[in-house]
């Protein structure tokens, strides 16, 4: 079964960015470049904070205006990256409504999230989960 | 030691041209690490002796270290300057997401020279330096506003850091903050009354670099060694939960709460304003610096009606600590929350440091009721003890200045007693106002001894607990080494920018060990070193600057009322004083 990474409340997240910078150890090294998860304030810290991640669609708008075709549907939702494929247009970060398609300027390519669930365990407030997509997509919270 | 190639870059700014430039100065990161060493460094390089702090020679210095962006809790910016509320060193730290953004947008540090012809806000990212007009937001009532204008007006959202200076900075109240994210701040020693000399009201910074390591393998696990020592230890639960406002009860049980200007160190309304009944009653939301687990960011939802409108509120998020309560809580005999919540909120959109200004408040209630000062002076406010009101009037009235009193007020206790008397009662260590603790006469010496006269920088309250609960004193020169050795290796956590709150899991072990992967080999000896150097080298800025240990002014108040140690005897805080000018 394919998997996606669950928000599962926003309302316990701090804002610590501590899944941001898992997501870019992913490949040993600091800083934020190849984070694909985002977190901001929600018009301010005081009222709290919304974390962006792909939400890995049935039927993904950013693989619809991919030029290259290197964003390709997943099977059971979800994209997968061909990174070679990609010419850096831009146009899957537009296509997606929820922003989930984060941008690595030093590469000039896309960063989505690959479904891998590492980011999950360094937060500490229980935000997030991997999990099983299993039910229609239709009623997917 | 080596060095990453994006914390070696220095940006320079000069407001007077509105330029900017980088230079790559990775012998100031190899010999002084970031932080606190690498802005000493910069602050003797660019401060000319004697220069004025309102002058355009001050300059506004801001460093990062090589963790930040790689290990948890690798949080803080150091602020460095000359201090106009001191007229000597600067130092003032902050978290928030400043330490984080400076770091992903490419650089160590940022020095910024000269003074702006109009005021100014800089954007600050990967491509360098903006220079926007500030004039709409100078003069704005609420540095609240400032913070949401901008938030709307710049990009970075979720990745920036938006610094900025409320109405206290530009009227030149010479401790006015810088507030970061809302609700951190440099706090002490004026570095808002900087910047709002300098015609600059904010700094926006964002970017998103990555930062290659050394030893990829070793780098991961030692990340998570880490990362896990935190989350499971005890910090993690002590900090998030209560926050530090877990320390007033404490405080008050063994009688070490300053309360209405220090006349008593017990407040009987302790209970109201301790960190359980805020948690229970008013916590609204935690949250957490930039790459910090902790969360021990407490805000306290305080709801105010309208006056003309029933069932119609105003709803506010108001940050609290152990410092803030004391300054407007214990200190003004205030234990009506909602009352001191709202002189906190007060404080926060004028842009006061809540400590000075707290003290500074408790001791003109003093002076009132000993007729030092009248009502003429204080401009018809009655300030008395637990009057929230009258406190709120009286920030804003530093900020305004409406009489030569608060003139006198706005540059702190020292000052003021200078002119009108009461010394004895004038609560300030070197100049800077007391920190919420009276535990002895280790806090005292710490405070003024401390290179920037702070309690974090010698945790001389937490000596005087341990000396307490083994029951045998120290000698002076037993203390003054206790603290040298304290604020000596407290140099290298400041230099690596290392949250204070993880004192205990960044053991000298710790931090070794999570250098090596990123290239830095050193050792612990060597380390110590280097923070020894370092509290020498802004020992010797003082010193150029006038600062003359035996000149330090011991209030008397903290040796008329009892600590837990008994009477603190000034005799022996100069002996000791004298031993840790020694010991230098
Ligand atoms: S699931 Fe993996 S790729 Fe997706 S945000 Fe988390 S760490 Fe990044
Ligand atoms: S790690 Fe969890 S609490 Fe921290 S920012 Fe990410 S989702 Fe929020």
């Amino acid at each position: 079964m394919a998997k996606r990474l669950s928000v599962v409340d926003n309302d316990l997240c701090v804002g610590c960015q501590c899944c941001m910078f898992a997501c870019a150890r992913r490949f040993a090294e600091g800083g934020l470049a190849k984070s694909c998860i985002h977190v901001q304030s929600a018009g301010g810290i005081d009222k709290g904070f919304v974390v962006v991640v792909c939400r890995a669609c049935p039927d993904p708008p950013c693989a619809r205006v991919c030029p290259t075709d290197a964003l390709l549907p997943r099977e059971g939702g979800g994209v997968h990256l061909d990174h070679d494929e990609c010419i850096g247009c831009g146009n899957c970060v537009e296509a997606c409504p929820f922003g989930a398609i984060q941008w690595d300027g030093e590469q000039n390519k896309p960063r989505v999230c690959v479904y891998c669930g590492y980011c999950a365990p360094h937060c500490p407030y229980g935000v997030l989960a991997l999990e099983e997509l299993e039910e229609a997509p239709h009623d997917r919270g | 030691m080596t060095v990453d190639k994006l914390l070696e870059r220095v940006l320079y700014v000069d407001l007077d041209r509105r330029s900017f430039h980088v230079e790559q100065r990775p012998e100031l990161f190899e010999e002084a690490i970031g932080g606190t060493g690498v802005a000493i460094r910069l602050l003797n390089e660019e401060c000319p002796e004697g220069a004025d702090p309102m002058g355009p020679d001050n300059p506004m210095i801001m460093t990062v270290g090589p963790m930040v962006g790689l290990y948890p809790l690798a949080s803080k910016t150091v602020a460095m300057f000359k201090s106009p509320h001191t007229g000597n060193l600067g130092e003032s730290h902050a978290g928030g997401r400043s330490a984080v953004a400076l770091r992903m947008a490419g650089y160590g540090a940022l020095v910024v020279r000269g003074i702006s012809n109009m005021p100014v806000y800089l954007v600050i990212n990967e491509q360098g330096v903006e220079f926007r007009d500030a004039s709409a937001l100078w003069g704005m009532r609420s540095s609240y506003t400032v913070g949401s204008v901008l938030r709307e007006r710049e990009a970075g959202s979720g990745l920036r850091s938006i610094m900025r200076i409320g109405r206290a900075g530009e009227r030149g109240v010479t401790y006015a903050c810088v507030i970061t994210e809302t609700f951190r701040h440099f706090g002490r020693l004026g570095l808002g009354t900087v910047w709002g000399n300098k015609g600059l009201k904010a700094l926006v910074v964002h970017g998103k670099q990555s930062l290659p390591v050394a030893d990829r393998r070793a780098y991961r696990r030692t990340y998570d060694d880490i990362f896990e020592t935190l989350t499971e230890s005890s910090l993690m639960q002590k900090y998030h939960e209560l926050g530090t406002a877990m320390n007033v009860l404490p405080l008050n049980e063994m009688g070490a709460l300053p309360t209405k200007n220090l006349q008593t160190a017990r407040f009987e309304g302790a209970e109201a304003i301790s960190g359980e009944n805020l948690a229970e009653k008013y916590l609204g939301r935690r949250v957490a610096c930039a790459h910090c687990p902790v969360a021990c960011i407490h805000l306290a939802t305080l709801r105010t009606p309208y006056p003309s409108e029933p069932y119609f509120y105003k709803t506010q998020m108001v940050g609290y600590d152990h410092e803030p309560i004391f300054a407007t809580g214990s200190m003004l005999g205030l234990d009506e929350v909602n009352g001191m919540l709202t002189l906190l909120d007060e404080i926060e959109v004028q842009g006061l440091d809540a400590m000075s200004a707290g003290v500074s408040l408790a001791w003109a209630t003093e002076m009132l009721e000993r007729e030092l000062i009248s009502l003429d002076d204080t401009d018809g406010v009655a300030f008395t003890w637990g009057d929230a009101e009258a406190y709120i009037e009286g920030a804003q009235k530093i900020v305004t200045q409406p009489t030569d009193f608060y003139k006198a007020l706005a540059r702190g206790v020292d000052h003021a007693s200078s002119i009108y008397g009461g010394q004895d009662a004038a609560l300030a260590f070197g100049g800077n106002e007391m920190p919420g603790y009276h535990t002895g006469p280790g806090c005292h010496v710490g405070y003024l001894a401390g290179a920037r006269h702070s309690h974090l920088d010698n945790a001389g309250y937490s000596v005087d607990q341990k000396v307490a609960q083994k029951g045998n004193g120290m000698t002076p020169s037993e203390l003054a080494e206790t603290l040298l050795e304290e604020e000596r290796w407290r140099q290298v956590l400041t230099s690596l920018v290392i949250c204070l709150f993880s004192r205990n899991v960044y053991d000298p072990d710790t931090v070794v060990r999570a250098l090596e992967p990123l290239g830095f080999a050193t050792t612990e000896s060597e380390l110590r070193d280097i923070g020894a150097r370092i509290l020498r080298e802004k020992y010797a800025f003082k010193e150029r600057e006038g600062f003359v240990m035996d000149d330090l002014r011991i209030p008397d108040r903290i040796t008329q009322t009892i600590s837990p140690l008994g009477h603190v005897d000034p005799a022996y805080v100069r002996e000791a004083l004298e031993a840790y000018r020694k010991g230098l």
